[in-house]
């Protein structure tokens, strides 16, 4: 499968692994619950680790455990449901968590522009036929007046 | 007013591009209807029974002369010659082509105006008090602040979808004509022990099919630390407003669920971590203020004298005057109600032709500016008294100068079954009845304010349970019902009226209502208002008369 990583389309090297697979060799990705009951098997894999969040799971019970993870898949189930913008936010600002984040699921070039304010930097679209028409998504707007994970500071202390 | 610079341009111009792109999409069948209907939505586009509907935000219902202009020549070129204004100062075009929408956007762009946000479960349009500015016994001017809190809220990048809609509305003085207490959240300038200036701010407010009064979150907030205070409302309900249940996803449930209490820990948890980053500088505050400076009033406007000769003389402009303008904190100005509640024309609807006059009127007479209330009226906020006959005069002439503001006649009405897609029950027409029956306007200044407010559904856009007389259509069997309430209030004393009985037939509507003002005349003490005779006597009087019959 192609995602988007970066703004750049490239192969994606992970699996999403369920709770009754294997491990593999490989990188790989785990639920929360799966984490929760053999992080002391999964965390002894020599290759990349990655977690599954939903937006109902409680964030602040794995901030110690952040370091473990290379990945942090955000599953977005409708994207109509944006709590996972918080936790992107929450992940980027406050519990300094500097490697992939990843959104999953209903994932339409429309909200691009969005996570990626919001930290998020990387993408399984969900349409793999149209990816590339997404790219130019990451455009749309020159200027945000928030304060954003690419440009902290508000566009009031920058005009 | 504000005015844009280079960003604030960019950024309603990239949307208007973003919407073409997809439009075009949506057109080519790149997007389902599923996967264009809240980018639409979030653009102002509903579809409606028989149009798609173009919701346009006109912040805290401030309008320069040249945008209403514009807004007469869109409403000319790709709509029937008229639009709607809504109870968030908002305005509706009711039949625009839906691939056409792209250059109504850009036409609007071209006057900074835009739609971005006026649907969608985001932060919409942010609303206030239109005698902002203007008003002698304001704490502070509102407006800049909700300048500010449109440019935080405009693309917020993770409040985008969230559970519910969300609305904000912001005030500066004791008077609520913004119906803050009945808001998502509700900010009051208020002065601290110190005489410091800050926001009280509440929470959880709203109408629709559970209406709720809004607590108080806080009781002082210092201005610079508004938009971390906000912020941290807004992830709090993001995270924990329920997503389940469309009708308990308003940050009013959450609130209800959890308690004022839990919530505001959770608040206030969440705001120490973000309230440095997002702290408001003092050049920021002076750059928003800079646009609502008061402007140079004229100090010898009080020195005319031909305002009283007139207003002796004519009696018929008296009667304007003293039910549709009132005084100005300023000597010599008066601010001027332009009712859009006309006999025959459904309540806030306006003609293009009289959006020009409008304009032109602004011009001459009031420094070209134009506000909308949330009573779905028009002001013009800075007239010379001694100006006020011509304008007069001239509103005259295109049946704008209904003299009725406050009145039982100024209802405020949603479109209901003639337009909405979701309501039961028509409104508009049983609206043109009840002006129709009280048509003697001594008849109406005698008995003094009285808001009626009617919803053609249970989502109670017309804020019904919070009318003195609310009239909430229902549909029962395939026919139209209306249930009344009485007793309720948006305002400073807001409560949510108490039901009548049982609902009641279309054809008895004009009746009811009739009954319940017989009711209220026999009851009232000497000049007591229709509101305060409620709440003394309690319901019952009204309800046993009513259904005295059956």
């Amino acid at each position: 499968m192609q995602i988007i990583k970066d703004r750049e389309i490239v192969e994606d090297n992970w699996l999403h692994l369920d709770d009754e697979a294997a491990l593999i060799a490989g990188n790989f990705t785990v639920s929360l619950a799966r984490w929760q009951a053999e992080h002391e098997t999964i965390s002894k894999h020599e290759s990349g680790l990655g977690l599954r969040l939903n937006g109902e799971d409680p964030l602040e019970e794995i901030v110690p455990d952040l370091a473990s993870f290379s990945l942090i898949v955000l599953n977005f189930p409708a994207f109509t449901d944006g709590r996972c913008y918080s936790f992107a936010r929450l992940l980027r600002d406050r519990y300094g968590y500097k490697g992939e984040i990843r959104a999953q699921g209903d994932i339409l070039h429309d909200q691009l522009f969005y996570m990626t304010q919001c930290g998020i930097n990387s993408f399984e679209m969900a349409n793999q036929q149209r990816i590339a028409d997404a790219l130019p998504a990451f455009d749309d707007f020159s200027e945000s007046y928030q304060t954003t994970v690419p440009k902290p500071d508000p566009l009031y202390r920058r005009r | 007013m504000y005015q844009y610079d280079n960003y604030d341009q960019a950024m309603v111009d990239q949307r208007v591009a973003q919407y073409r792109d997809q439009t075009r999409r949506y057109l080519a069948g790149e997007l389902t209807e599923e996967q264009f209907r809240p980018l639409r939505l979030m653009n102002g586009l509903y579809v409606q029974i028989h149009a798609p509907m173009l919701r346009v935000a006109v912040p805290y219902g401030l309008m320069s002369s040249k945008q209403v202009r514009k807004m007469a020549d869109v409403s000319r070129r790709y709509d029937k010659g008229y639009i709607h204004f809504t109870t968030r100062t908002n305005f509706q075009l009711n039949w625009p082509a839906l691939e056409t929408v792209p250059d109504i956007l850009a036409e609007l762009a071209s006057v900074q105006m835009h739609a971005i946000q006026s649907s969608g479960n985001c932060i919409r349009n942010t609303t206030s008090d239109q005698l902002a500015g203007v008003h002698a016994g304001e704490i502070e001017d509102p407006r800049p602040w909700c300048e500010i809190i449109r440019q935080w809220s405009t693309f917020h990048p993770e409040f985008a979808y969230l559970p519910r809609k969300f609305k904000i509305a912001v005030i500066g003085s004791e008077e609520d004509r913004a119906a803050t207490q009945l808001h998502d959240i509700g900010l009051h300038l208020v002065k601290n022990h110190e005489g410091e200036v800050g926001f009280e701010v509440l929470v959880g407010g709203g109408l629709g099919r559970t209406p709720i009064v809004g607590q108080q979150i806080r009781p002082f907030l210092e201005k610079k630390d508004l938009l971390s205070y906000l912020e941290a409302i807004l992830r709090v309900y993001n995270r924990l407003g329920r997503r389940d249940n469309k009708y308990k996803a308003r940050i009013k449930i959450t609130v209800r669920e959890h308690g004022i209490n839990h919530i505001r820990e959770l608040v206030e948890a969440e705001w120490v971590q973000i309230r440095e980053q997002l702290e408001l500088d003092g050049k920021e505050i002076d750059r928003v203020k800079s646009h609502f400076i008061e402007p140079d009033y004229d100090a010898t406007a009080a020195a005319d004298d031909s305002f009283d000769k007139v207003l002796a003389e004519d009696d018929t402009f008296a009667r304007w005057v003293k039910q549709n303008v009132i005084d100005h904190k300023v000597a010599g100005y008066k601010v001027a109600y332009i009712s859009l509640k006309a006999p025959g024309v459904p309540p806030g609807d306006i003609t293009s032709d009289q959006l020009d006059l409008v304009a032109d009127l602004a011009d001459e007479f009031s420094l070209g500016e134009i506000r909308a209330s949330h009573n779905q009226n028009l002001l013009l906020s800075d007239v010379k008294q001694a100006d006020l006959y011509a304008l007069w005069l001239r509103l005259q002439a295109e049946g704008l100068a209904t003299a009725n503001i406050n009145t039982l006649n100024d209802m405020i009405c949603c479109p209901g079954l003639d337009f909405c897609g979701l309501a039961n029950a028509t409104s508009i027409p049983l609206a043109k009845e009840i002006n129709e029956r009280f048509d003697d306007l001594d008849y109406l200044y005698d008995l003094g304010d009285i808001k009626i407010k009617m919803s053609g559904c249970m989502n109670g856009c017309a804020h019904q349970s919070v009318g003195h007389i609310g009239i909430l259509g229902v549909d029962k069997k395939g026919e139209e019902w209306y249930q009344f309430t009485v007793g309720g209030s948006s305002e400073a004393d807001a409560e949510i009226g108490q039901r009548l009985g049982r609902a009641i037939p279309k054809d008895q509507v004009v009746e009811t209502v009739v009954t319940l003002i017989d009711v209220f005349k026999e009851l009232r003490h000497e000049d007591e208002l229709f509101l305060a005779t409620v709440r003394r006597v309690g319901v019952d009087p009204f309800k046993e008369r009513v259904y005295a019959d059956n």
